[in-house]
């Protein structure tokens, strides 16, 4: 009796925080899937349940298919290309350059800007006019003498140029992660690596990449989980065009344009699968790794 | 030459070619601000293309004005959103914190992963419930507007869905409290709640100022919940950036300066406070 007066208060104070994260997190997203499995086509029909017809059915739409595919090449230029220079960069500085701060201020900032804003930039930089009617890189490039690019409006690639915006914005982040990451290894481990007569290299290869595994797997999830469910960045740059499509737009589209509950609901859950399926494995590894001492 | 002194030339070679790889790249990080800037100054005659990249030939702030009178409502509308939201997420994640760390109960861990889980959701997955339960709201409290197409109901939404990050920074400040100090506090009878008030809330202030940071920026820049949760009156400014850019008839000059003027605050928080804003970083990385 005791020992629940001890803790009972602490349980009561946190009380209102359990029902709102059960209600709204939990609730929602069972209630959105409920949803999912009725046929509530319109706004005003009552909805009966129809089972996982919605979930099949979905994958006959031409739409469908290519906001998937258009989901998957901008997940894996993004998360590849944000992984990449923001180990780079971080690789540059780990060992202390002159005006560090400085270089951290500049790589990090975009991320404090929204994507909504950097998205009216990108566009203009995007822009798929080339020759006279250039503007933006394209412009830039034909002074350069590069190649012009459609960027986004590319039916192939231009999901990869649509990652650009969100590696410049996401890779200062990384190479956030991975300085602290780098920094973390103990100098003792370096130097005894160095005594066995490895090589710069061979402490990089055999000591120090190794214990940046887990920041590698953190930055691989949270890169992850924002490139399937991006929104704000493909409106901001294209708006609601099929070329540039993608599940979360696709919902918009199918619960304001198309007034579809039950398809909205039906994508969003879709899109709660793709990343369920890596975080919830995830944050339990990492919350028993953190109980062990 | 000596081997220390091949050493040493390679060596700095090295580093001189780090440090030029690092200048491009803070070159290529600058251009969109660069653009950004300069479009804005431009007058309407210095939009054709062939100037696009040239500094203004004439500077003028006549885009930041329209730019100005046509943002400054949903301007209004987001600090109306951003300050009591995250005002409410630390007070809330401050209590939890505080409970989950120091104030444990049988099964803490297993509830701090349920509500680690509520932090990576796609806020999709539970949008159309959310516009139902706000449409209820209105009727059944007789606000229209006020919960769905409100301010209130977009602070309600941040605010619940804030509570993971605010409880998870919270939590991992609190945990570095010795728990002696804790102890010390409850032989002298004190409780929970004045164990709270005397002891850890005036240690945590440097919490208190990642979260507010992190919560005030995403909530600034937040654009998902506003356009499915706001209407025309209580458009932040997000949306209704977006909406500007999105008209045909927006010349570039005035989305750039919208652009820039929706980013000031956050802008003007990450340069002051960076630091901060570099711990909430870190916290989203799950690193305890």
């Amino acid at each position: 009796m005791r020992r629940v007066r001890t803790w009972l208060p602490g349980l009561l104070l946190v009380a209102p925080s359990i029902v709102a994260i059960g209600v709204f997190v939990y609730g929602m997203l069972g209630w959105n899937f409920q949803l999912a499995m009725t046929d509530k086509h319109d706004e005003v029909s009552e909805g009966e349940f129809v089972g996982l017809t919605n979930f099949i059915d979905i994958w006959d739409e031409a739409r469908w298919h290519l906001s998937v595919q258009h989901a998957i090449v901008f997940t894996i230029a993004f998360v590849a290309g944000a992984l990449v220079l923001g180990w780079f960069l971080a690789f540059l500085m780990e060992k202390g350059v002159r005006g560090e701060g400085t270089f951290r201020a500049i790589y990090l900032f975009p991320m404090a800007v929204s994507f909504v804003a950097t998205g009216i930039v990108w566009r203009w930089l995007m822009n798929s006019g080339t020759g006279e009617r250039a503007v933006g890189l394209n412009r830039l490039f034909d002074w350069l003498g590069l190649p012009q690019w459609q960027w986004f409006r590319d039916p192939d690639w231009g999901m990869a140029a649509m990652a650009l915006p969100a590696i410049w914005q996401m890779s200062g982040y990384v190479m956030a992660l991975f300085l602290a990451g780098f920094r973390g290894v103990p100098e003792e481990l370096r130097e005894a690596a160095r005594v066995d007569s490895c090589t710069e290299w061979g402490v990089y290869r055999h000591v120090v990449l190794p214990l940046l595994r887990p920041v590698t797997l953190s930055a691989l999830i949270i890169l992850g989980h924002i490139s399937l469910k991006v929104f704000d960045l493909i409106v901001a740059v294209s708006g609601k065009q099929i070329i540039t499509d993608v599940p979360a737009v696709f919902m918009w589209v199918a619960v304001f344009d198309s007034h579809d509950p039950a398809k909205g609901a039906t994508i969003a859950s879709y899109i709660v699968l793709s990343v369920a399926v890596f975080v919830i494995p995830y944050l339990i590894w990492s919350v028993r790794k953190e109980r062990r001492p | 030459m000596t081997a220390v002194a091949v050493a040493q030339r390679r060596r700095r070679a090295f580093s001189l070619a780090k440090l030029t790889i690092l200048l491009a790249f803070v070159v290529i990080f600058l251009i969109p601000i660069y653009v950004l800037l300069v479009t804005s100054f431009k007058p309407l005659t210095e939009a054709d293309p062939g100037q696009a990249w040239n500094l203004p030939q004439t500077w003028t702030v006549e885009a930041w004005r329209v730019a100005w009178e046509k943002l400054a409502p949903g301007l209004w509308n987001s600090v109306l959103l951003a300050v009591p939201g995250s005002i409410l997420s630390c007070a809330l994640g401050s209590m939890n914190g505080y409970v989950l760390s120091k104030w444990r109960f049988p099964g803490a861990d297993v509830l701090f992963t349920l509500f680690l889980f509520g932090m990576f959701i796609p806020y999709q997955g539970v949008m159309i419930p959310l516009v139902q339960l706000l449409v209820g709201l209105n009727e059944l409290t007789g606000m229209q507007g006020v919960w769905y197409g409100g301010i209130p109901g977009l602070v309600l939404a941040h605010v619940v869905y804030g509570i993971p990050i605010s409880t998870l920074i919270f939590r991992n400040y609190y945990v570095t409290i010795p728990d002696e100090l804790i102890e010390a506090s409850r032989v002298d009878g004190a409780g929970m709640l004045r164990t709270y008030w005397s002891v850890v809330l005036p240690v945590s202030g440097p919490a208190i100022a990642v979260v507010i940071i992190w919560q005030f920026t995403s909530l600034w820049n937040d654009f998902l919940f506003a356009v499915f949760l706001t209407g025309p009156q209580s458009w932040p400014a997000t949306v209704m950036l977006n909406n500007i850019a999105g008209a045909q008839a927006t010349p570039y000059s005035q989305q750039m300066a919208a652009a820039i003027l929706a980013s000031i605050p956050t802008m003007v928080i990450y340069v002051l406070l960076g630091r901060f804003f570099m711990r909430g970083l870190m916290a989203g990385a799950l690193k305890g």
